[in-house]
């Protein structure tokens, strides 16, 4: 798929604790990491916030490190052809950041033992070498649904979600529930993309969201293109992955950003002292790897207080988005008071939370 | 002014070095473009023409890649230059090679986990019928109610990309896949695998119908009468008419070989080097038949060479893009610009520039005349 954003499963990992075989590399040769993009580095989303952690990481090591990447690399064979060229070419460390890399990573990394592979929102590990990483963006969806749901009119969210999958699903809930516990009448519109990116498309469901009366939209999607369309029609947006202020300044309140950089120069540095291990890590707000770019000036000071004190309140783990009592959507009881979210529920969520309108198409 | 004039007898030397010049100009022109990158273009060149093939380092794993990246475009379009030489544009081979991969998994998934040697027979036939069914469509409503086969088989690719989202998110979601999108992995179900038939050689076979194909649309467009009418319904309809071809059952013919050529391609990719059905699981392949046929002259021999070239010019592509920080968008207008030049010195053999005097109209001062205007 188009990506990445599905999440690791808790059940899935072999907790695979392997120490790489080689030790720490000589100090005088520089450590040589891949990178491999789904997308073109300018995409302004989520590849673009995957090269920004990239660049990071070369600043934070001057020397010591070489990168290399290539873009826009299909998910299938093709993925699996360029990882072992690099693989050859004498990489230590390969970051691969789309879901659909997954059965390749684990076939090239059977025939590697000695390089680190990393896999962004993946869930297969079927060799000791392979590491997945992924982060909790419901938790900035949550965020963005407190700030909707005070700055709606007409109480219509219109959201654009890609794919039916856990991933999307999860971060409709969230911005549901911080929604509706802001705002009681707030109603939730969703359109079904069955993309990732395509600008044109996106487009059309953003018009046809604020046609149905939505003053406000969110997206589950990568390009710019609901912002310029909200721009247009005086609506209010949010974006997604990267900063996407400057598509649509009067518009776009904040974004959901991803921030890998921590992650990236932690785990390059964990390669080079000869300490890095296949992990499962699911990282967040309190973590820094998701942030919420800097608030729009409309967004009146109370609303940014509020937005703050949730931030903080994830930060300091005072607050799960996703504490019962909880409902599902059929009326049944999924938290019960007081109860917080289990990982593995979250990473197969398949319904919606009870008040949402529609159905999750199959 | 410049001025186009059909060459009365076209050479026969140039209609096949055409491709040959085409490619020295690309790696010019493409060499420019990457010393004015501030790559060395020499190196840029090497790696994407030479290293695959014969660096140490990386020659022994990429000469196989070579053929699995070619084979799927070699045998969709093999199947394409049959119509295109008839003037039927199936431009939707993408669709009927993700709806004959859809059945040939169905029918995998179907039998999972049996070990039965029947299951990969069956899985070629519902391929090719896949390809088939979809391309009919296009087809039959070509023959009965006329409408243009571009448009629809086109339009025809973004439906069975929905049906294949609708697929791998739902009805062939991997029952234990806890929830992610993705079927089953066929291509470890060995009953149904497409596996190397000779290790580390690259040979699939889907390789072996690619080159079955090839034989056979030599035979048919050369050795057939049936070639023949595709050739004559191509270049002169009314004559075709005449010599009795009906133009039906020529478009639901070439259509259908088309559709079956690209469904086939699409059940060895899923069962083998693709692995599974994915949201994304097409890449592009029935779209970049389409310039593998013409690069190669519609001619199934130069349609083997176009796919191999093309292949490599992917897997030099990405060798060069990481070894020299290339964005790709610099190797994808390179494979433009190979398109580009074939197709301006196919202009060039085909028709004379003729320099035109300036017309009358433009000189300075009409001399009087006793003729009239």
């Amino acid at each position: 798929m188009k990506r990445r954003t599905l999440l690791t499963s808790s059940a899935m990992a072999l907790g695979l604790a392997a120490t790489m075989g080689t030790a720490a590399l000589a100090q005088d040769e520089p450590l040589k990491v891949g990178f491999i993009y789904v997308g073109p580095v300018g995409d302004f989303g989520w590849t673009t916030a995957h090269d920004v952690g990239r660049l990071a990481a070369v600043e934070h090591f001057g020397d010591s490190l070489e990168t290399v990447f290539v873009e826009s690399v299909p998910e299938g064979a093709d993925s699996g052809r360029v990882m072992t060229q690099m693989a050859l070419s004498g990489a230590d460390m390969i970051f691969a950041t789309s879901f659909g890399y997954g059965p390749e990573i684990n076939a090239v990394a059977q025939r590697f033992p000695d390089i680190a592979f990393e896999h962004a929102t993946g869930y297969l590990q079927e060799a000791p070498n392979v590491s997945l990483y992924n982060a909790r963006f419901y938790e900035g969806r949550a965020v963005i649904g407190h700030i909707a749901a005070r700055m709606t009119e007409s109480n219509v969210v219109g959201y654009i979600a890609s794919f039916p999958i856990p991933e999307v699903i999860m971060g409709i809930n969230a911005a549901y529930l911080a929604a509706k516990a802001a705002n009681p009448d707030i109603e939730f519109r969703v359109v079904w993309a069955y993309t990732w990116f395509d600008p044109a498309q996106e487009a059309a469901a953003a018009e046809a969201l604020i046609e149905q009366g939505a003053d406000i939209i969110m997206q589950h999607t990568d390009s710019t293109a609901p912002l310029t369309v909200a721009q247009e029609h005086g609506a209010l947006a949010f974006g997604q992955a990267s900063d996407m202020s400057s598509f649509a300044p009067d518009v776009h309140l904040t974004a959901i950003e991803d921030n890998w950089a921590p992650y990236y120069i932690r785990r390059i540095q964990e390669r080079m002292d000869g300490t890095w291990e296949a992990d499962n890590v699911w990282l967040g707000i309190p973590d820094g790897e998701v942030v919420l770019s800097p608030f729009n000036d409309r967004i009146p000071a109370d609303v940014q207080e509020e937005a703050n004190a949730m931030i903080a309140a994830i930060t300091d783990g005072s607050f799960h988005p996703f504490t019962g009592p909880i409902n599902r959507q059929d009326g049944s009881t999924w938290l019960a008071e007081g109860e917080t979210a289990p990982d593995g529920d979250l990473l197969g969520m398949d319904f919606y939370v009870e008040g949402m309108t529609g159905e999750i198409p199959n | 002014m410049l001025r186009l004039e059909k060459r009365p007898n076209p050479s026969q030397f140039w209609n096949y070095a055409t491709p040959v010049v085409a490619v020295l100009l690309t790696m010019v022109a493409g060499g420019i473009l990457f010393w004015v990158l501030g790559k060395n273009p020499f190196e840029a060149i090497k790696l994407i023409f030479w290293d695959p093939l014969f660096s140490e380092q990386f020659a022994a794993y990429s000469r196989p890649q070579l053929l699995i990246k070619a084979g799927p475009l070699i045998l969709i379009a093999v199947g394409l230059a049959i119509g295109f030489r008839a003037g039927i544009w199936n431009i939707g081979a993408e669709g009927q090679y993700i709806i004959g991969a859809l059945c040939a998994a169905q029918m995998a998934l179907w039998f999972y986990p049996a070990e039965l040697w029947i299951v990969f027979p069956l899985m070629i036939l519902a391929g090719a019928f896949g390809g088939w069914l979809w391309a009919m469509i296009p087809a039959v409503l070509k023959t009965r109610f006329n409408t243009n086969e571009i448009l629809v088989s086109l339009l025809l690719v973004y439906v069975a990309e929905k049906i294949l989202a609708a697929a791998a998110t739902g009805f062939m979601r991997n029952p234990e896949g806890s929830g992610f999108p993705g079927s089953r992995n066929i291509f470890n179900y060995s009953a149904a695998s497409n596996q190397e038939l000779i290790a580390n050689s690259g040979l699939h076979w889907g390789v072996v119908a690619a080159f079955i194909a090839v034989i056979f649309a030599y035979v048919l467009l050369h050795r057939h009468l049936l070639g023949f009418h595709v050739q004559l319904a191509g270049q002169a309809p009314r004559a075709a008419k005449f010599a009795g071809v009906a133009p039906a059952r020529l478009v639901l013919l070439c259509l259908g070989i088309s559709g079956l050529m690209a469904g086939l391609a699409g059940m060895f990719e899923v069962a083998g080097p693709a692995r599974l059905i994915t949201i994304d699981f097409n890449s592009g392949y029935g779209f970049t038949a389409i310039i593998v046929a013409f690069l190669g002259r519609l001619h199934p021999i130069g349609i083997v060479l176009a796919g191999l070239l093309l292949a490599l010019t992917y897997i030099g592509g990405e060798l060069a893009q990481f070894m020299l920080n290339l964005p790709s968008a610099a190797i994808q207008v390179f494979q433009g610009m190979l398109l580009f030049f074939l197709l301006a010195l196919d202009v060039l053999s085909n028709y004379r520039l003729r320099l035109m005097r300036p017309a009358p109209v433009t000189a300075p001062a009409p001399k009087p005349s006793t003729e009239s205007v």
